[in-house]
Order: structure tokens, then sequence, then C-alpha cells
């Protein structure tokens, strides 16, 4: 692949329209500036999460108050919740990287309704600006969990109405993007680009795609029906009134449940792209990565009571959902061993995205294993609501996803930007935060087996050498971070020039220039190659 | 135009639909008078599934669509009642 | 099919029916709720379904059928180029939707006359499963209700689109669009009414 097309103004340059600066972008259509749009966002409130985090963290470096009083706690771990879940996490990989890079990997101009994608991400922000918004007005910052639970979000008295119509706004957000995202994989792939050849970031986002669009309005009614409670008082929930308040639990998780697999399928999408591209070899088992993909979708739905079985659910329940949930394991690890055995005798180059993947199959195996020690209902009793379901689900979230969406920087913001960044920095990176991270959350899979309750303001001595190791992990982490955008940023601002292939790849984002056109291709893209088959490709750095 | 496949329906085959909607809504109402306990349920929720069939595939021209649509609204209804099939797990046997 | 992306047919079809499948599930939490309750309150569910009136129920249900006949039948005449019988059935289906609303509305206000609101005294004296049982007809017809004047304003844009011949015999899909919204509100009634009117 050359350099001598004739060169098109990239999409910094050409918006498309009359319109110049701010409006250029806060009204645009185009799925790549839409995508930086929520990349900058999810970034910035993923640096207040973080924030909130450290703050957790340091109030629980020793037993009794430290820095902030037990109201204001809730409301900090309420908030770092809501946010980190609702607003960095679920539109991380998908609104963001996916916007970015999957026009462009199916050889499209852009999605398949321009328009309504603007207006996803107008929702997002207004749902975001809300959430904020319920921070400082009515009676305080919400102290429910990010979870709302019933009957304490019912009777509280802080603002939870404004909160929890955030995420209704936020809900419907994400639900366009998978409507969106859907309609493009059906109706916009380039000739060529079969079910097949389908680059597997694309399948991993239709999987998610289903999820959005079949499992977020359960948790829309939900969330509307905590408002209705509030203000109406109609006693759905309320066991005085008749209500029964383990059905807002079901209700939930029907949604909270796949939810994770709309956090998590994207991510490991991310990961399926990268490990073959520098492992120089065609990713391994192609059909059962795709398949399994679709397999977590729907065997996802099934399993959402297993966060429930403390709840007072029914034995017969508690049975099935158990069995069902250790089903999921399969397609997840039909994966890891796919993404191992690509590796195994491939001729591996170590570079930035393929450390942060690695990083990804370690932590996320052990949020995984872990996992099945929740899903199984006997030991799940015994560490039930401590800090072993908080250690486990931030392995797959932060482990799975962050890493994940970690990756997916270091692989594709240097296509859209045209520079790279220090690759030496963002490996030293990859070990501060890597080392930082096990620092924080290992130690807190001890004091869960040990019995420390989460979300507990105080806690008895004996946690305390567990909560002040997991302290300083966080500290360490955060210097991770810091080095790791600090580097990123000054890559795409006064980085190294690159040309269209730094990395590579063959899957169709490599073929256009960086940063790419407006319309993303300067010539017809061409699609006879498989997307992971590395013949006759070349790097262009 | 003739790259749209929208299906036309006449006005008599839509008129038809119609006098069948309203033919099931008046059994519906007269069956429901008659007190068949709680075998009722079945049967109002059976003709409200026969009544609403018609209007997916007519009304929403579901008959003239192509395959995959028609799985995919399937794939939605079956999905719905694994939902409420699965609570059922749990409110069943407490 | 070689036009503009932006002239999918096929693809817009593809959004709008991704987007009523939100809608069924959205309405499907519900749905979820009623059957718990139905199940553990079959008695008093029969007792409170007697209050509620038979009559205005039926006549709503087929205002409700028969304006879904009639965007049905806008759809077809614009598809074969009729745009004043396209036009004019469009009113009409917006003109049911009205009327429809207006029954509720004469319905609702009789519940509250009889004492029968969320958190009313009367209802706090009854046995809980009443009290679920009209919690759920609020929040169901309600929410059906918002949905109802929302279609109203859809039927509203697509007769400005009929006229600014924005909506064509050769580009019709937002009218096609529109009526598969309508018709979902439709269908959603379907069921409401017998599990709220007629169930024991």
């Amino acid at each position: 692949m050359n350099n001598n097309t004739t060169a098109l103004p990239s999409f910094f340059e050409d918006s498309g329209s009359d319109r110049k600066g701010i409006l250029s972008w806060l009204l645009t259509t185009d799925h790549k500036r839409i995508g930086l749009m929520y990349l900058y966002m999810v970034l910035g409130m993923f640096i207040v999460g973080v924030c909130l985090g450290l703050l957790i963290r340091l109030e629980l470096i020793a037993p009794g108050k430290d820095i902030m009083e037990a109201q204001t706690y809730n409301a900090v771990f309420t908030l770092h919740g809501v946010i980190m879940i609702f607003i960095v996490v679920i539109p991380s990989i998908p609104a963001a990287i996916g916007n970015l890079v999957l026009p462009i990997q199916l050889g499209a101009e852009d999605v398949a309704f321009p328009r309504l994608n603007l207006f996803s991400w107008w929702l997002y922000l207004i749902g975001t600006v809300l959430a904020l918004f319920s921070l400082f007005t009515g009676g305080g910052a919400p102290d429910t969990g990010w979870t709302f639970y019933v009957p304490f979000s019912e009777f509280t008295t802080t603002n939870v109405n404004v909160a929890v119509l955030a995420v209704f706004i936020l809900g419907f957000s994400s639900i366009l993007t998978g409507i969106n995202f859907i309609t493009t994989i059906h109706r916009l792939r380039a000739p060529g680009i079969t079910w097949t050849k389908m680059p597997l970031f694309a399948w991993s986002l239709y999987a998610t795609g289903w999820i959005q669009v079949l499992a977020t309005p359960v948790l829309g009614i939900t969330v509307l029906l905590i408002f209705v409670e509030r203000v109406l008082g109609v006693g759905l929930f309320d066991p005085n009134k008749g209500g029964d308040p383990i059905l807002y639990q079901h209700l939930f998780w029907i949604y909270s449940h796949p939810a994770v697999y709309i956090m998590i399928l994207p991510a490991m999408g991310v990961v399926s792209e990268i490990i073959p591209v520098f492992a120089r070899k065609s990713i391994f088992g192609y059909k059962a990565i795709a398949v399994s993909s679709l397999m977590i979708a729907f065997a996802g739905s099934l399993v959402w009571a297993h966060h429930m079985f403390t709840s007072g659910m029914s034995d017969t329940a508690v049975l099935i959902f158990s069995l069902l949930t250790f089903i999921v394991a399969i397609p997840s690890a039909i994966k890891v061993f796919n993404w191992v055995a690509t590796l195994y005798k491939g001729s591996i180059i170590i570079e930035p995205p393929l450390v942060y993947a690695l990083g990804f199959i370690f932590l996320f195996s052990i949020g995984g294993l872990t996992g099945l020690v929740l899903g199984s209902a006997g030991t799940d009793v015994h560490v039930h609501d401590t800090y072993f379901v908080v250690s486990h689900f931030h392995y797959v979230i932060f482990g799975g996803t962050g890493f994940g969406l970690f990756a997916a920087l270091h692989f594709w913001l240097p296509k859209f930007y045209g520079r790279m960044y220090n690759k030496r920095v963002a490996n030293w990176a990859f070990g501060i935060l890597f080392v930082g991270f096990n620092t924080l959350y290992l130690p807190l899979f001890v004091i869960g087996l040990e019995g420390m309750p989460r979300r507990y303001y105080d806690y008895l001595p004996q946690y305390q050498t567990g909560h002040l190791i997991s302290t300083i992990g966080s500290w360490i982490l955060a210097v991770g971070l810091l080095i790791m955008f600090v580097n990123l940023y000054r890559g795409i601002t006064r980085g190294k020039k690159i040309g269209r292939n730094p990395w590579g790849g063959a899957t169709l984002e490599w073929q256009v220039p960086s940063p790419p056109p407006l319309l993303n291709f300067d010539k017809e893209p061409d699609t006879s190659g498989k997307p992971y088959s590395y013949k006759g490709v070349e790097r262009d750095e | 135009m003739s790259e749209h496949n929208g299906h036309v329906l006449s006005v008599k085959l839509l008129t038809y639909i119609l006098a069948v909607l309203l033919l099931l809504t008046f059994i519906t109402v007269a069956a429901t008078r008659v007190d068949f306990g709680y075998f009722k349920v079945v049967v109002a929720l059976a003709l409200a599934t026969t009544k609403s069939l018609f209007v997916i595939l007519f009304f929403m021209h579901l008959k003239y669509e192509n395959r995959f649509i028609k799985f995919i609204v399937f794939m939605c209804f079956l999905i719905l009642a694994i939902f409420i099939g699965m609570t059922f797990l749990d409110v069943a046997y407490r | 099919m070689s036009s503009h992306v932006h002239k999918d047919y096929h693809g817009a079809k593809l959004g709008m029916w991704l987007f009523l499948f939100t809608e069924v599930l959205l309405f499907g939490g519900l749905f979820v709720l009623y059957s718990v309750f139905l199940s553990k309150y079959p008695q008093e569910f029969h007792d409170a379904g007697k209050d509620l009136n038979v009559i205005i129920g039926t006549l709503n249900t087929v205002v409700l059928l028969v304006s879904s006949y009639f965007i049905a039948l806008a759809i077809s005449f614009i598809q074969r180029g009729d745009k004043q019988k396209a036009i004019l059935f469009t009113w009409l289906t917006m003109a049911m939707a009205l009327f429809f609303l207006v029954n509720k509305f004469f319905e609702w206000k009789a519940k509250f006359g009889h004492g029968i609101y969320p958190t009313s005294p009367h209802l706090a004296e009854l046995p809980h499963g009443e009290n679920i049982f009209f919690g759920l007809y609020y929040v169901m017809t309600g929410l059906h209700g918002i949905h109802v004047i929302i279609g109203m304003t859809v039927m509203g844009f697509m007769i400005h689109f009929l006229k600014k011949d924005a909506i064509r015999q050769d580009d019709f899909v937002k009218l096609e669009n529109a009526g598969l919204y309508w018709h979902i509100v439709d269908l959603v009634w379907i069921f409401l009414f017998p599990l709220f009117y007629l169930v024991l």
C-alpha cells in the first residue's frame, strides 16, 4: 500500500458542512467525529469516576472516619457506580470505538442512520449532564448504590428521581446506537465483505447491538417504575401495599446482567482484532469466535437471577439459574482458548496494543473464573455482597472492558490522528497499571472471602491490612493511568507521523489514510483478502 | 419505484382484516362473560394472540417481509416469553 | 438499489422493526409484573376488574383497530399515488387517536371520582391485590396513553410530509414506519384490553 493517492483532506479538515469550529462537531453526522466526541466524554467521565474511586479507597484505608462522613461515602460509591457503568463502560467501546471503526471495517461511508447517531450522542450528553445535575440538587446526591434497589430507593430523600431519569435517557441513547449498528452491519457491508469475512470486532458489535435492543428497554421501564413509585406511590414493589421487592430485582437484572455482555463483548472483539495482527497469523477458529459472541448474547440473557441467590428467591430458581450460569462460561472460554491458540507458533511482535490485549486476557480470565465461584449457589451464599464480588466485577469490567478500551486506544488512535505515541512509555505505563491493578484488587478477594461486606463505611480491624494494600494499589494504578493518558495525548498531538498501516493489519481500516478523509475511502476498498490473512500485507509506519 | 418491493395491499383485503379483528373482539368480550374460571385467561389471551397475528401479518405487512425480519420478530416475542417464563421459576415455586 | 445510502428502504424498515422490539420489551417489563401479580392475586384481580367499564374498553378497542385500518389504508393509497386519500386517512387515524384519548380521559376521571387512584384512602382499604391491580392499570394504560400521544404527533408530521411531497409514491417509507409504530400501539392495547377489562 502506498501513499501516492490524491490527498483528500482528513475528516478533521473537512466537516462536510459549512459550519465552522465547535458547531461543526456538535452538529456533525460524521461517524468519526461522533466517535471522538463519545470518546472524550467517556474518558473525561472515566477520570471523574477514577477520582471518586480513589476517594472511596482513601476513606477505607483505616477503620472509622478518615476523610468523609458516612452519608458522603454512600453518595460517592453510588456515583462511582452510576458514572462508571452507565456513562463510561456501556458507551466506551461500542459507542466510541465502534463509531470510529465499524463503518470503515465494513467498507461503508458512514453508519446507516447518521442523524440518529448524532441524536444518540446528544441523548448521551443530556443523560450525563442530568446525572451530574442530580448531585447538586434536590435532597442531596443519590445514596442507593448503582443498582437502585427497592425499597430503599423508593423512600430515600436523596435525589434519586433525577438520577433514574438520567439512566433512562442514557439507556435510550444506548438502544439507538444498537439499532444503528445492527442496521449498518446488515445493510452497509461493502461488496465482498460477506458475513464470514466480516471482522470479529464487527461481529462482537452485532451481538452487542442485539442485547442493547432487547434488554435495555427493560431497564428503561424498571427505572421509570422507580420514578413512578417515588412520585405516585403505586406500591408495585412495596410489600405494605401488596407489591414484591424481589420483582424489582428480577426486572433490574433482566437488563443488568445482559448489560455486562454489552460491556465485555466489544472488548473481546477488540482483542480478537489485535491478537492475530501481532501474531502475524490468521485468527484460530474465526467462526467459533463469531458464533460464541452470539451464544454469549443469547445465553447471557437467561442467567440474570444469579445476582439474587440470597434475595429470598425460590430454591428451584436458584438451582436452574446457577446451572445456566455455568453454560455462559463455555462460549467465553472458547474465545480465550482461540486467542491463545492464535498466539501459538505465531511470529509474535510485542507492541503496546498486544501488551494491553494480553493484559485483558489475564485479568479477564481471573474475573471470569471467580465469576464461577459466584455463579455456584453454594459458594455464592458465603461470598454474596462481600468484597469478593467487588473484586470479581472490577476484574471483569475494569480488567476486561477497561484494558480492552486501552488496547483499542493504542491500536486505533494513531489511525485517527495520523500520529504514533511513544511505544516504550506505553509499555511502561502498562507495567505500572498491571501492578497497580492487581495490588488494588487481589487483596479484596481475600478480605471478601474473610467476610468483609461491600459498601460498608466502617470495618473491623482484622480487614485493615487488605484495605491498606488495596489503597496503595489504587495510587499505583492512578500513576499508571496518568502516564498512559499523557503519553497518548503527546502521541496524538506531537507524535511521529504514520502511514496507512502502522501495524500491518489486514482489515479495511488499514487501507485508508491516517487520519481518514470525510467519507473514509479515497479509493475503492480492496475486499478480496481475508480479514486475518497477512500474506503480502506490509507495515507502513 | 421498482426498487422498492413494498407490497401494496388492496382496500378489500384490509377491510376483510378489519372485519375479522372486530369479530374477534366481540367474540372475546362474549366469551369472557361466561364463567370459565381460570381457563378464561387462556381463552382471552389466545384470542388476543390471534388478533395480534392478523395485525402483524397484514396491517404490518410481515407476511410480505423477508425471512430474516420474520425470524427476528419471532425471536423478540420468544425473548419476552422467556423473561416472563423464567421469572415464574422463582415466583411459582416460592 | 445503487442510490445513496440515505435512501435505503430496507435499512429504514429494519431499523424501525428493531425500534418496535424495544417498545415490545419496554411494555414487556410491565407484562412480567402483571403476570406475576395475576398469579399471586387471582381473586382480587377478578373483583377489581369488575370495576372497569367493559363498554368503554370495548369501544376503545374498536377505535384503535379502526385507526390501525385507516393508517394501513393511507399507506396503501400513497403506494398507488393517491396523495389526497393518503392525507385524508392519516387525518382520520389522528382523529381516532384523539377519540381514544378522550374516552380514556373520562374513564380515568370516573375512576378518580370513585376514589380509585394511587395512594387514595379508598384503595388503601381494599385488599392488597386490588391496589396492585389498579396500580398496574394506571401505569400500563398511562404508558400506553403516552404512546398514543406520541403517535398523534407522528401522524401530524406525516401529514406535513405528505403535503410537502416528502412522502411520495416512490418514497413512502416514513409513512410505512409511522404505520408500524401505530400498529404496535394498537397491538399493546389488544393485550391490555382483555387483561384489565375482561379477565376473570
